[in-house]
C-alpha cells in the first residue's frame, strides 16, 4: 500500500467534516439505513406484506370479516384430510430416512483416511443438487419407467412392469423420499461432514487412545457433539417437506391423472385459488396454516436452536 | 508421533474392525452409485433414438448411441414450436440474471450494515432475515401471488424478478462474512483517514468481500434458475415461461404420456431427456466448477472459529 494516498486524504478530512455535519456514530447509523434500505424494502414487500395480506384474506370474504369461516371451509373440504395424510406419510419416511442416512454417510465419509476418496465421495453425493426442482422429477420419471430405466430390474423385483404401476398412489411417499434424497442429501452430508470436522482433534485422539471403536466413538462422542446440526436438518426438512408441490404436480401430469391434482396441501391451496372455485380466501387459509407450521419451526430454531447466536 | 499412530493402527487390525470398514465402504459405494447412475443415464439417453432407449434390440440402458442421433435429437428439440426452447432459456437467463444483479446490489450492503453498524432496527432486521431464510421458499409463493395479483402484476417479468431478488440467505452470508472476516479496526482506520461511510464501504469493505459476492451470486442464481413453483404460478403464458416450467410443458407433449398430442409437436423420450439436461446445464456447470464455493456457503454456519 503506498503511503502517499492516506496523507492526501488527511488534507481533505476537515473539509469533509465541515461539509457534512453528521459525524461518528450518527454518520454510521445514517449510512446503515441507506445500505440496508433496498433489502428492507424487499423484506417488507415480499416477506412481511404477503404474510399480512394472506392473513387478511384468510379472515375475510369480499372484504367483510368472517372470523374462522374460511378455515372451517378449507378444513371441511373432502380433499383436505387426504392431503394432510399424504404429506404426513411423506414427512415421516423422508425425515427418518434423511436423518439416518445423511448422518451415517457423513460419519463414513469423515472416517475415510484417504483424502481424495473422501472429497470425491462428497462431490459425487452433492452433484444431483444441481437438479433441484422440476428437473429431478423429470429425470426420475425415466428412472421409474421400467421400459427405459437403468434399474428396471429393481422395478421388476417389486413386480412393476409399467410406469403407471410403479407410481401407484401408495408408493408416492417413498418415491418422493427417493427423489428428495437424491437431490438434497448431498448438501446435508456436506454440512454434517463440516460439523464433524469441527470436533477438536484432541477429543477424537483421546477416544482413539482409550480404544473406543468407530461405532462407539460415533455414538458417544461425535453424534452428541453435532446434535444441533442434526436438529437443524430435521427442522428444515420438516419445514420443506410440508410444502410438497412440484413432485406430485409433475407426477400427476405424467400419470394421466392417476394421482389427484390436490395430492399435497400446497397443491390443494393452488387448485382452490386457480380451479373452478377461484376461492382466494380459502386458499389463503390453507397457505396460512402451512406458513404457521414453517414459521413456527423457523422461530423455534432462531430463538432456541443456538446455531445462530452470533449476535 | 507417526510411530505411535502406526502402532495404534496396527493394533486395529482385528477381524471385527475389518468387517466394519468393509461394510462402511460398501454403504458409501452403494450410495455413490445411487447418486451417479441417474446422471450417467441422463448423459447417455440423448444419444439414442426411442427404440434404442427402450432397448428394443437388446441395447444396454447404459450404452452410448451415436453422435448423429444426438445431433438429430437436438435439431428436433430446437424445432419444437420454432425454437421455443431458446425462448425459455432466454427467459431463464433474463429472470435469473436481472435478479442476480438486484440481489447483489441490495444484500451485500445490507449484510455489511448489519455486521458493522449498530443502528436502531438492526436486531429486528436480523431476526426477520433469519426467520424468512428458514421458511421454505414455497411457503411464500401463494401469499406472494395473492399480493402480486392484487396489484395486477401477474404475467409481468417483475412478478418473478422482484421476488427472486429478495434473498435473505444472501444477506445472512454477507452478514457472517463481514462480521468474521473484515475487522472494525480496518474500517475505523479508513475513517480516521477521512473517508466517508460510503467510501469506506466501496473502497475498503467491498474489495475484501469479493468471495462473499461470488458466493451470494452463485446461490442466488442456482436457487432462482431451478425455481419452478413461483414462475409457474406467476407467468401463465408459454412464451414468458422460464425453462423449468417449459420443461414440464414438454411433458404434456410426450406421446407415451399424453396420447392426444399433435404428431408434429410430439416429444419422444430421448428429446425429453436432452431437454432435462439442457434445463440444468448452467447450474450443473456452476456445480462442477465452483464446488468449493458452494461448499463454503453451505457450511458458513457449521465451521465457527
Amino acid at each position: 500500500m503506498p503511503t502517499a494516498a492516506p496523507t492526501k486524504k488527511r488534507q481533505w478530512a476537515p473539509l469533509r467534516l465541515r461539509r457534512r455535519p453528521r459525524t461518528g456514530a450518527n454518520a454510521q447509523a445514517f449510512a446503515a439505513y441507506v445500505f440496508s434500505s433496498g433489502y428492507v424494502l424487499l423484506l417488507l414487500v415480499f416477506g412481511v406484506l404477503p404474510m399480512v395480506y394472506a392473513l387478511y384474506l384468510s379472515f375475510t370474504k369480499s372484504g367483510q370479516f368472517v372470523g374462522l369461516d374460511n378455515y372451517v371451509k378449507a378444513v371441511g373440504d373432502f380433499r383436505f384430510l387426504p392431503a394432510v395424510q399424504h404429506v404426513a406419510a411423506f414427512l415421516v419416511i423422508w425425515v427418518v430416512t434423511l436423518t439416518v442416512l445423511a448422518t451415517l454417510l457423513a460419519l463414513i465419509v469423515h472416517a475415510m483416511r484417504v483424502r481424495w476418496l473422501s472429497s470425491t465421495a462428497r462431490f459425487l453425493f452433492f452433484i444431483p443438487g444441481a437438479f433441484a426442482g422440476a428437473a429431478s422429477v423429470m429425470l426420475w420419471l425415466f428412472l421409474l419407467n421400467p421400459s427405459v430405466s437403468p434399474v428396471s430390474f429393481v422395478l421388476k423385483w417389486f413386480g412393476y412392469t409399467n410406469f403407471v404401476q410403479a407410481i401407484d398412489l401408495n408408493n408416492l411417499p417413498l418415491i418422493f423420499t427417493v427423489i428428495a434424497f437424491w437431490t438434497g442429501a448431498g448438501a446435508w452430508i456436506i454440512i454434517m461432514y463440516a460439523a464433524l470436522h469441527n470436533i477438536s482433534n484432541e477429543i477424537m485422539e483421546a477416544a482413539r487412545c482409550d480404544g473406543a471403536s468407530a461405532i462407539k466413538t460415533a455414538w458417544y462422542i461425535q453424534l452428541p457433539l453435532i446434535r444441533k446440526w442434526i436438529a437443524y436438518m430435521v427442522v428444515i426438512s420438516v419445514a420443506v417437506g410440508t410444502q410438497l408441490f412440484a413432485e406430485p404436480k409433475i407426477l400427476a401430469q405424467a400419470s394421466r391423472n392417476q394421482i389427484p391434482k390436490h395430492y399435497s396441501l400446497n397443491q390443494l391451496a393452488y387448485v382452490t385459488a386457480f380451479g373452478p372455485q377461484a376461492d382466494f380466501n380459502s386458499s389463503a387459509a390453507i397457505s396460512m396454516m402451512l406458513l404457521v407450521v414453517a414459521a413456527g419451526l423457523a422461530a423455534f430454531f432462531v430463538f432456541r436452536g443456538g446455531l445462530f447466536d452470533r449476535d | 508421533m507417526t510411530a505411535t499412530r502406526r502402532s495404534v493402527v496396527r493394533s486395529d487390525f482385528a477381524p471385527g474392525r475389518w468387517l466394519g470398514r468393509v461394510t462402511a465402504f460398501l454403504i458409501a459405494g452403494f450410495f455413490a452409485v445411487f447418486f451417479v447412475l441417474p446422471l450417467v443415464w441422463l448423459l447417455l439417453a440423448p444419444t439414442k433414438d426411442t427404440a434404442q432407449l427402450n432397448g428394443f434390440h437388446g441395447e444396454a440402458s447404459l450404452s452410448f448411441g451415436s453422435f448423429e442421433q444426438l445431433v438429430a435429437n437436438w435439431n428436433e428439440l430446437v424445432g419444437f414450436q420454432d425454437g421455443r426452447i431458446w425462448t425459455w432459456l432466454g427467459n431463464s437467463v433474463f429472470y435469473a440474471g436481472v435478479a442476480l444483479v438486484l440481489t447483489l446490489l441490495v444484500s451485500i450492503p445490507a449484510g455489511y450494515a448489519l455486521a458493522k453498524t449498530n443502528f436502531r432496527f438492526r436486531r429486528a432486521i436480523l431476526i426477520s432475515t433469519l426467520m424468512v431464510m428458514l421458511i421454505p421458499n414455497t411457503a411464500l409463493v401463494l401469499p406472494v401471488f395473492l399480493e402480486i395479483n392484487a396489484v395486477h402484476l401477474v404475467g409481468s417479468p417483475l412478478a418473478v424478478i422482484l421476488p427472486f431478488a429478495f434473498f435473505p440467505f444472501g444477506v445472512y452470508l454477507a452478514y457472517i462474512y463481514f462480521s468474521t472476516s473484515v475487522s472494525r479496526e480496518l474500517l475505523d482506520a479508513a475513517r480516521i483517514d477521512g473517508a466517508g461511510e460510503f467510501a469506506v464501504f466501496r473502497r475498503i469493505a467491498l474489495p475484501l468481500a469479493i468471495p462473499v459476492v461470488a458466493l451470494v451470486g452463485f446461490f442466488n442464481f442456482v436457487t432462482n434458475w431451478n425455481n419452478y413453483f413461483l414462475p409457474f404460478v406467476m407467468l401463465p403464458g408459454s412464451k414468458t415461461q422460464p425453462i423449468q416450467v417449459g420443461l414440464v410443458e414438454l411433458l404434456a407433449n410426450v406421446r407415451e404420456i399424453n396420447p392426444t398430442t399433435v404428431a408434429s409437436d410430439s416429444i419422444p423420450f430421448p428429446q425429453l431427456a436432452l431437454a432435462t439436461l439442457i434445463s440444468v446445464a448452467p447450474v450443473l456447470i456452476v456445480f462442477l466448477f465452483s464446488q468449493r464455493f458452494l461448499v463454503a456457503g453451505l457450511t458458513a454456519g457449521a465451521t465457527k472459529e
